[in-house]
């Protein structure tokens, strides 16, 4: 008999968690052996990526200046991770302190950890939920407080749709979450990809080390990543590099590794209400 | 963390500008770009520089304070890992080589010479900057230390919220589960694969009338009930097995205190991770209440209320399954009954009377059968079919026919009178998987007709012939109506001749019906239908308007006497008079050319205002002759009461005159009879005349017409004219 969906998954920290590999890439402790030895085993197939990790960082902090400067003070971030620095309402509260987060991962350990990191502050919010699920997304208590009709939000997909293979339909899901989202609203996404950057070799090696933890790593071409935007305009400079996009200084200055994938910020069509 | 905010006069390229004559910054655009690749940080590379620039300050201060003081390196060296998150053990070589190479030179005082104290000696700067850079070591490795230290605790408390938050979601869950299983209405039961029951809830212990605690000692095995379906202990042992996920079924249990609960069972297979079958999970419905109720709504549809017999509904049923290839019954036998004359005891006797006759009729057609196979319905009204699986031959068919009947001999006793009951049986007896249950009825049906034509309490086996007979009467019956408005029907006419000169006396009138696929009919096919549907009323008129037109069409100042047949229905219509005057007059005829032929049996049962409408005609003028004479055994003396003008001698009669020489017997009959008929004022016409000795005999013996085919078949209008008339 299967157990019925509303029954809680149970924790196995024997599995290595990508959350908690990322947080290892980006320098934190917040991982156990299991996760720094798949972690190792990813640097090693593939040895740029801390600075992928940081890149993609660095590429979420202009996403969400951008954000601010186009007048929105909601974020929803999903698969947010476990929050250390560089944070999305750090980027944000240096711009405007109203900005409300709230953060929205499916790790139950990265989920407590953001409690309580974040507990206190009545602008954050942490959500345990599953991006394949978009319902269980909108209707928890602080994502429908955060959501309000005619208000932008913008929502943030950082490094996260390339652990969704398409037999869990990521489009769907990406629908499912922004169809309720008032015109205005922008959608900040990156993506793994094998199509630029100086490796293409598949990033088989790489897949192998996900492909043993909690979440399989899917690269997607940029035309396959560009049609996540389907409800949305890409803004300037369009889906490029993530080092690329608008950056704060020389990108030929990056190490070339961090090329690797793709990211943009869309705005959704139509008349804000 | 804090971001430091970068100063405008700084916001231009490094090394550009006019910071060239600030140490510090140069020290700090340098430090950064070396430092920056070996750090996870989240600062943008200007950001880093900013940050790192009152760091430099404080080094430089530091590395010439008086008196001098490692302790500032500590600070720098935790803050590159608190606030600029230089984490990795690889950072530290470049941030030491940096200051290494770079401190000494670019914090060269530049201020007024007055406040700032004497130069240090190079040795001394040396020895000052290496202090300071043990002093940054210490500090980072420190920081890192403890970073390191509270993440690993911070993420254990995480991961130990998460798992309470989860054991805490789990308990729920099994508390929810828990309760699901305690409230349900539905009985649920949990065995190992050797059937003993681990769990029962609630609702099954009460169901089954034992409590939760008795229940667990029970093995399900041993559930066995003789009504079990055939195939519910089979399911259950692949289901063991392994090789059945789930089954459901009906299935009764037997209860402590002896009644019987019936169940809708579902059986699901519960597997291990391993995916090895671990429990057996049951669930149960009672279905008891709405099973009776189902089975008693079921009963009522299927009895006949009046008699508790099986109706027709289920003789239906049972009929199709017998006669379907898949019954598994080769032969079947139908008695298909019908009592005599019910309608009488119901019309005389009253309802009550004749549904307490049915009752006892009932009783007494079980009686005869005892066998499960035999099926004894009522089929509705008063008729019965007995319906037989596998009868040994059509004698066994038979012999329950007969003893059917011989059980409604002895009379039945209703309310103080004995009524005795008649029936008639319509045997159909034969190979199942060859006709379809309509077929078989419509043959029961007519073979009991068959035997109630033939006198009824009898029976009769079906047989092909007569059925067809029945079947083309049938169809017959059903096409007359139609028949008149398509203008099928045709009049012939054959001459009767007047003996004494052997001319033309007149003609009769006789029917035809031009039938589109079995051609030409005479009227006893279908006049005994007509007669019987009603049809015959119209019918009459329109022959009597035909042949009194044409009467006037051969007539030629004296129009020919025309005689047509008159059926009993017609003559107790109440339109006769009326109707036959109208049609007269409209053909402008004078009543003495119209003869209506009346039959002897039709005459001789009706009484005075019966035979009103027939003198009102014979007073008239309008001829009545009594045809068929002699076969009605009527009161002779009765005939001087009748309007008739004419005797018709039927043929049987004049058949022995025949031959020659003529039977004596038939010759003083006939001789007879003329003299009685001219003694009463009457003609007499005889029929069938067929020789020429035959009609000298008739002539001599006295009659006055005769018809025949001696004379003349029966011909068209056009050709009797041609015959007969002075116009043909």
């Amino acid at each position: 008999m299967e157990r019925p969906a509303w029954a809680p998954q149970g924790i196995d920290l024997s599995v290595p968690s990508v959350s908690r590999m990322y947080d290892y890439y980006l320098g934190g402790s917040h991982n156990f052996e299991v996760d720094r030895q798949a972690a190792r085993r990813a640097v090693e197939a593939w040895p740029g990526l801390p600075k992928v990790a940081q890149a993609n960082r660095a590429f979420m902090r202009r996403a969400v200046r951008f954000a601010v400067q186009q007048g929105i003070t909601r974020f929803l971030d999903i698969g947010s991770g476990i929050p250390t620095f560089g944070t999305v309402h750090e980027a944000a509260h240096a711009l405007d302190d109203r900005a409300r987060v709230v953060y929205v991962d499916n790790d139950p350990v990265a989920v407590a950890h953001g409690r309580t990191v974040l507990s206190g502050d009545p602008r954050l919010g942490t959500v345990s939920a599953d991006l394949r699920s978009p319902q269980d997304v909108l209707e928890a208590p602080e994502v429908e407080a955060l959501l309000e009709p005619g208000e932008p939000v913008a929502l943030l997909l950082v490094s996260v749709l390339h652990f969704v293979p398409d037999r869990d339909e990521p489009r769907a899901c990406l629908a499912g979450l922004t169809r309720q989202l008032p015109p205005g609203s922008l959608l900040v996404l990156t993506h793994a990809s094998s199509e630029s950057g100086p490796r293409r070799d598949g990033c088989a090696a790489l897949r192998e080390v996900y492909d043993a933890a909690n979440a399989p790593l899917v690269t997607r071409s940029k035309s396959q990543i560009q049609e996540f935007f389907e409800e949305f305009e890409t803004v300037e400079p369009g889906l490029v590099p993530v080092p690329s996009w608008r950056p704060d200084g020389p990108p030929e200055r990056e190490d070339p590794v961090v090329f690797c994938g793709f990211g943009g910020v869309g705005r959704k069509a139509g008349t804000a209400a | 963390m804090t971001v430091p905010q970068r100063h405008p006069e700084h916001a231009g390229h490094p090394g550009t500008g006019h910071d060239g004559h600030d140490g510090p910054r140069r020290f700090a655009r340098i430090w950064s770009r070396t430092v920056y690749p070996a750090t996870q940080t989240s600062l943008t590379r200007a950001e880093l520089e900013d940050f790192l620039h009152p760091l430099a300050v404080r080094l430089g201060e530091a590395l010439h304070a008086h008196p001098f003081s490692p302790a500032p390196g500590r600070e720098i060296g935790r803050l590159l890992v608190t606030d600029a998150h230089c984490t990795s053990p690889d950072a530290l070589p470049h941030i030491l080589g940096v200051v290494e190479s770079y401190l000494v030179l670019y914090s060269e005082r530049s201020g007024a010479a007055d406040e700032a104290p004497a130069p240090l000696g190079v040795d001394e700067a040396r020895s000052r900057c290496a202090r300071l850079q043990h002093a940054i070591a210490a500090g980072f490795t420190r920081a890192v230390q403890e970073r390191t230290l509270a993440e690993q605790e911070a993420l254990s408390r995480a991961a130990l919220a998460a798992q309470a938050a989860v054991e805490e979601a789990l308990h729920a869950s099994e508390t929810r589960f828990r309760a699901v299983f305690k409230d349900a209405t539905l009985g649920i039961g949990i065995a190992d694969m050797n059937g003993r029951l681990c769990d029962a809830n609630g609702a099954l212990a009460r169901m089954f009338g034992r409590s939760e605690e008795e229940m667990r000692r029970r093995n399900i095995n041993d559930w066995v009930h003789p009504d079990d379906a055939p195939e519910v202990w089979r399911l259950h042992r692949e289901l063991a097995a392994g090789r059945r996920d789930h089954f459901r079924v009906e299935k009764p249990y037997q209860r402590p205190d002896g009644t019987v609960l019936w169940t809708n069972l579902t059986v699901s297979l519960l597997r291990d991770a391993e995916g090895e079958p671990r429990y057996q999970l049951a669930l149960m419905e009672d279905i008891t209440e709405r099973r009776l109720l189902h089975l008693r709504l079921r009963y009522e549809a299927t009895h006949d209320e009046l008699t508790g017999l099986p109706n027709r509904t289920l003789f239906a049923e049972r009929l199709e399954r017998i006669l379907g290839s898949s019954g598994g019954v080769d032969r079947f036998g139908l008695c298909y009954l019908d009592i005599d004359g019910f309608k009488a005891v119901n019309d005389s006797l009253g309802h009550a009377v004749g549904d307490k006759l049915l009752v006892a009729v009932a009783e007494r057609l079980q009686s005869c059968t005892t066998a499960p196979a035999h099926l004894v319905a009522r089929i509705g009204g008063d008729e019965f079919a007995v319906l037989l699986s596998d009868p040994r031959g059509t004698e066994e068919v038979t012999c329950l026919a007969r003893s059917l009947l011989a059980a409604l001999a002895t009379p039945v006793s209703v309310d103080g009178r004995d009524l005795s009951v008649r029936a008639s049986i319509g045997i159909v007896e034969g190979a199942t998987g060859q006709r379809e249950p309509a077929e078989v009825l419509r043959s029961a049906d007519i073979t009991m007709y068959r035997a109630k034509d033939a006198g009824g309490n009898r029976f009769a086996l079906a047989d092909p012939d007569s059925e067809a007979r029945a079947i083309d009467r049938h169809s017959l019956t059903n096409h007359l109506p139609g028949a008149l408005e398509r203008d099928e029907f045709f009049l012939e006419y054959q001459p009767l001749i007047r003996m004494s000169d052997g001319r033309v006396d007149g003609a009769e009138a006789l029917v035809r019906w031009k039938h589109p696929v079995h051609g030409r009919l005479s009227p006893d096919r279908f006049i005994p239908l007509a007669e019987h549907t009603g049809l015959i009323v119209p019918l009459g008129r329109w022959v009597l308007e035909q042949a009194v037109t044409q009467a006037c069409t051969w007539a030629d100042g004296e129009p020919l006497r025309v005689n047509v047949n008159l059926s009993p229905r017609q003559l107790h219509h109440p339109d006769l008079v009326r109707d036959t005057i109208a049609v007269l007059e409209a053909a402008g005829v004078a009543p003495s050319a119209l003869c209506l032929e009346v039959t002897e049996s039709a005459l001789i049962s009706a009484d005075e205002d019966e035979l009103k409408p027939l003198w009102q005609l014979a007073e008239l003028g309008v001829d009545i002759a009594l045809d068929d004479f002699g076969t009605g055994y009527s009161n002779l003396a009765n005939l001087r009461k009748l309007p008739a003008t004419t005797l018709k001698l039927d043929r049987s009669f004049t058949r022995g005159l025949q031959c020659h020489p003529a039977d004596p017997v038939d010759v003083t009959f006939v001789e007879g009879i003329v003299s009685l008929a001219h003694a009463l004022g009457l003609a007499v016409t005889v029929e069938g005349v067929e020789t020429e000795s035959q009609a000298d005999q008739l002539r001599r013996l006295g009659c006055d017409t005769a018809q025949g085919w001696y004379y003349a078949a029966p011909s068209s209008p056009g050709e009797f004219a041609k015959d007969w008339t002075r116009t043909g």
